[in-house]
């Protein structure tokens, strides 16, 4: 067991914990942060990704001891209101359907479109090929990804 | 106006008394920690003081905001949405002034809580209008009351009520708790088609803004205080079972509370037809975080020995039947060799009509195909998981879970207590497609907590949820086709089996179509449990179907879509035989449909193009696939799709859902396979079972809908089975080659034939 300052969507969290287990379940399990969803637990399937600093990362891979001084943000953090132009634009393309993968897609997105605000097919496709929907809804995360990009506050 | 008599849900719009002062009280609510989000998602929404239930579905506030209870578990089809927009439009509300929220288990005020078998909408599609038009009928009487004037002579409308001669004008709010006092009508009226506003008009999401917020919505995201973390070890190969445990080690690490075994059945249990469990003797693990049980679940040890054959009766929906479970270590190899054998001999014959024998002893040449598809795992995104608190002889569950009802009777048995006392929540799940409708995980979630003695959410790993499946069977099928001197079809025979099911539909297209017809099956027992998959059977017999009668098209030198609009016309006009299950009419329509918004042409040589068409569900799909090659690998560049379900409750809700299952097809036929070796699934995780991602899935969706005013059928399964058809006959014509068996890509070299 260790002690871990964890800085989580602006917030500088404290927690007593195995140096190996995953940030998925730090956030999951002990910091309440469900949004981050387990998938594969293997990087397979994109589910879990959160942003590492400006980065799109697989937080079942990423022990608690490798974060660091690096912030760390979830979808819970991505927007105050729930109003990042990626959320907006997931509303409006109406893109779930269980919505299990979403949170994953919204951060891999996001993280996109902050690197590269005005992505093709091809870059969109290559980003997001980490992340599995099971409901088969990439069309519409396609769409709603060509909606976000270049919009204000990306 | 149809009037509809109200005691086919009578039970529902029975209120509860007790509650006569308004406010609706739930059982119990386990995700409180989503009432902060919904509060600041409805901030624009003045919150009622004080609630009048007009029946098990609705309540209204005092300010007419209107809360609508959905009766079935979600999985992504978007019913927490259309649902309420039943209610909603016979109750006639402005859409913006609904709340919506998940009804808990109760079968006597929300009848059958069933999600699947593309039953939800065309099941609801009564009881759910006819909740909403008796609550307005109340709110029309209470008008008339307290305004006294005729009933007649009230409209009410976009939650408002008026009277045209006095001009009084009252909101829905204003007269809820004089109405909620009101006798239910015995009869009410429904709107007719041509007069909904709200149905048929496209509605977001109502949870939208929970999901992209990451809201704790599904059942994997529970947390109670006291809760405790479980995970299941089942037996590494289906024929196996626990022999011993020593969990000693396990036990002494971090976390770690406590290592049981559990058994999911009492001895002489009879079980219904989804107590499907191929291991029912099980290790658990108890900790205090999924991290630390999964560290602690590597350092069991535990032994495991082969089963013995046995056989079981099944209260099955069809009434009891007898399932005959083999020992052994079954492999996939095996698999298709007996299959091979069986489908070399005469199966059961199913349906015969005409001389069958006859026109293929006198045919001018034989078409004879054979495809064969493997098993399949559900890989919902979302692996199984329940919450269980047992506490004396009353269980507290959520779970994500499709057909509630049915694991009731098996949860009462095993842990030795009533029915009555078990309460159930259903929140969303993340993916089901059949999966979740066979809940022992339920049941080990309620053993567990009961031998632990605490609030446990048991976990199943991504490895748990593939390797403990309850899959898509492996099927094969034979088509023979008989043509005469003058290539005219005179026979069709399909013969087809599966292990251990057969996927055969004897009364389906293309029979009734064709004078001499024989449909023959075959089955072969395993312990490898199987069970629906977003469209059980028709997901294989589409594919097959619909790709040879592009090939029997070809023989014959005809256009694959004019080719399947003869045989309509032959099975309308003058269909053979009665036991036919589908309509000729509806089945042409979507063919016609997509002809003509894919810009179909005969022997268009310029695109790579596949068509198929199948009914299933009560519903009629069918699809145009166009592909390229690109460096050997197809590329779906479109697929335009025609259905009919009847009336569209929420258009792009449904297109959405048709667009998954297209996404879903593709993926499945070109990648979708498990196989076993020694009763081992050959697959434990994503990096092993390719599942569809972006880069593969189809650039273009193009979801056109029949327009007509029939009550709703299937929507969630009905666009999934035609794609493998539309698929082997598209790679043909990129290719060259005919594509029989599924998976159609693999990363050795393609198996065809
Ligand atoms: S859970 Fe991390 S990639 Fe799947
Ligand atoms: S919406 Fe269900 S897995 Fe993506």
């Amino acid at each position: 067991m260790a002690n871990f300052n964890l800085k989580i969507n602006g917030k500088t969290q404290v927690v007593d914990i195995d140096p190996t287990t995953p940030m998925l379940w730090v956030l999951r399990d002990h910091l309440k942060l469900v949004g981050t969803k387990y998938g594969c637990g293997i990087a397979q399937c994109g589910a879990c990704t959160v942003h590492l600093g400006d980065n799109a990362v697989r937080s079942c891979q990423l022990p608690v001891s490798a974060v660091g001084e690096q912030e760390i943000t979830t979808i819970e953090g991505l927007s105050e209101n729930g109003d990042h132009p990626v959320q907006n634009a997931w509303m409006e393309i109406d893109v779930p359907q269980c919505g299990y993968c979403q949170a994953g897609q919204i951060m891999s997105a996001s993280a996109l479109l902050k690197r590269n605000p005005n992505p093709s097919d091809e870059e969109i496709e290559s980003a997001m090929n980490g992340n599995i929907c099971r409901c088969g809804t990439y069309t519409r995360i396609k769409k709603a990804i060509k909606t976000a990009a270049n919009t204000e506050g990306v | 106006m149809t009037k509809i008599n109200t005691h086919i849900g009578r039970r529902a719009f029975i209120r509860n008394t007790s509650l006569a002062s308004g406010g609706l009280v739930l059982g119990f609510s386990f995700l409180n920690s989503c009432k902060p989000e919904q509060a600041k998602e409805t901030a624009g929404m003045e919150m009622p003081k004080e609630w009048f239930e007009m029946n098990s579905y609705l309540k209204i506030g005092d300010n007419g905001i209107v809360t609508i209870y959905t009766p079935n578990p979600e999985f992504g089809q978007n019913i927490r949405t259309s649902m309420p927009m039943l209610v909603a439009e016979e109750l006639d509300v402005d859409w913006k002034n609904v709340l919506v929220e998940q009804a808990p288990y109760h079968s006597e005020k929300y009848g059958f809580q069933f999600t699947g078998g593309s039953r939800g909408i065309s099941a609801r599609w009564q009881p759910l209008r006819m909740a909403g038009a008796t609550a307005r009928h109340m709110l029309k009487e209470a008008a008339a009351q307290t305004w006294q004037v005729p009933v007649e002579e009230i409209i009410a409308e976009a939650g408002v009520l008026q009277h045209a001669a006095t001009k009084k004008s009252a909101g829905y709010g204003e007269m809820a708790s004089v109405a909620a006092t009101l006798d239910v009508p015995e009869e009410v009226q429904l709107k007719e088609v041509k007069d909904f506003k709200l149905i048929s008009s496209s509605q977001k999401n109502v949870d939208a803004k929970r999901i992209v917020t990451g809201a704790p919505l599904f059942g994997m995201d529970l947390q109670k205080e006291g809760m405790l973390i479980a995970m299941i070890v089942h037996p590494p190969a289906f024929g196996m079972t626990l022999k011993s445990v020593d969990g000693e080690t396990a036990k002494a690490m971090p976390g770690i509370q406590d290592v049981v075994t559990i058994k999911s059945f009492k001895d002489g249990f009879e079980k219904g037809g989804f107590d499907t469990n191929a291991f029912p003797e099980l290790v658990a693990i108890v900790g205090n975080s999924t991290w630390e049980v999964m560290q602690a679940k590597k350092k069991l040890n535990v032994e495991w020995q082969p089963t013995s054959a046995f056989s079981e009766t099944i209260a099955g929906f069809r009434g009891k039947e007898t399932r005959n479970v083999p020992a052994g270590l079954e492999s996939t190899t095996a698999h298709k060799a007996q299959m091979e054998i069986l489908a070399a001999k005469p199966g059961k014959i199913v349906r015969k009509d005409g001389s069958p024998e006859a026109a293929f002893k006198n045919a001018a040449k034989i078409v004879e195909r054979s495809y064969s598809a493997p098993f399949l795992a559900h890989n919902s995104m979302e692996p199984l998981n329940a919450f269980a608190h047992v506490e004396g002889d009353k269980v507290k569950i959520a779970a994500p879970i499709q057909i509630p009802a049915f694991i009731i009777p098996t949860i009462a048995s095993s842990l030795g207590i009533s029915q009555e006392n078990i309460e159930m929540e259903m929140p969303r799940m993340g993916g089901g497609f059949g999966r979740k409708a066979y809940a022992h995980f339920v049941v080990e979630a309620a053993l567990i907590s009961q031998k632990v003695n605490a609030p446990i959410k048991l976990v199943y790993s991504r490895e748990d949820d593939l390797t403990n499946g309850i899959y898509r069977p492996a099927y094969q099928a034979t088509y023979r086709a008989a043509l005469d001197e003058n290539n005219k079809l005179t026979a069709l025979h399909v013969k087809a089996g599966g292990v251990p099911e057969s996927p055969l539909f004897a009364n389906r297209f293309p029979a009734g179509a064709i004078d001499n017809y024989m449909a023959e099956e075959w089955t072969i027992d395993s312990n490898i449990t199987i069970g629906a998959f977003r469209a059980p059977r028709s997901n294989f017999m589409a594919g097959a179907e619909q790709a040879f009668l592009d090939e029997v098209a070809e023989a014959m030198d005809k256009d694959p879509i004019q080719f399947r609009l003869d045989l309509l016309k032959r099975a309308k006009e003058n269909p053979v035989g009665e036991a036919n299950e589908y309509d000729a009419d509806r089945y042409a329509g979507v063919l016609e449909l997509v002809r003509e918004k894919s810009d179909w042409k005969e022997n268009d040589t310029t695109l790579h193009r596949g068509v198929s068409a199948y009914f299933c569900h009560n519903s009629y799909a069918a699809h145009v696939l166009d592909l390229r090659m690109e460096n050997g690998k197809p590329v779906v560049e479109k697929v335009c799709c025609a259905i009919d379900c009847g009336v569209v409750v929420n258009p792009d809700a449904a297109t959405n859902m048709a667009e998954g299952a297209i996404t879903d097809g593709v993926g499945n036929a070109l990648f979708g396979e498990l196989t076993f070796e020694d009763g081992v699934p050959q697959k434990n995780n994503f990096h092993q079972y390719q599942m569809i991602r972006m880069k593969e899935a189809p650039n273009e969706i193009d979801v056109h809908f029949v327009q007509n005013e029939i009550d709703p059928t299937g929507m969630g399964e009905p666009p999934f089975p035609p794609v493998f058809g539309a698929m082997a006959n598209a790679l043909y014509k990129a290719t060259g080659t005919r594509y029989y068996k599924q998976p159609f890509i693999t990363d050795k070299p393609p198996l065809v034939g």
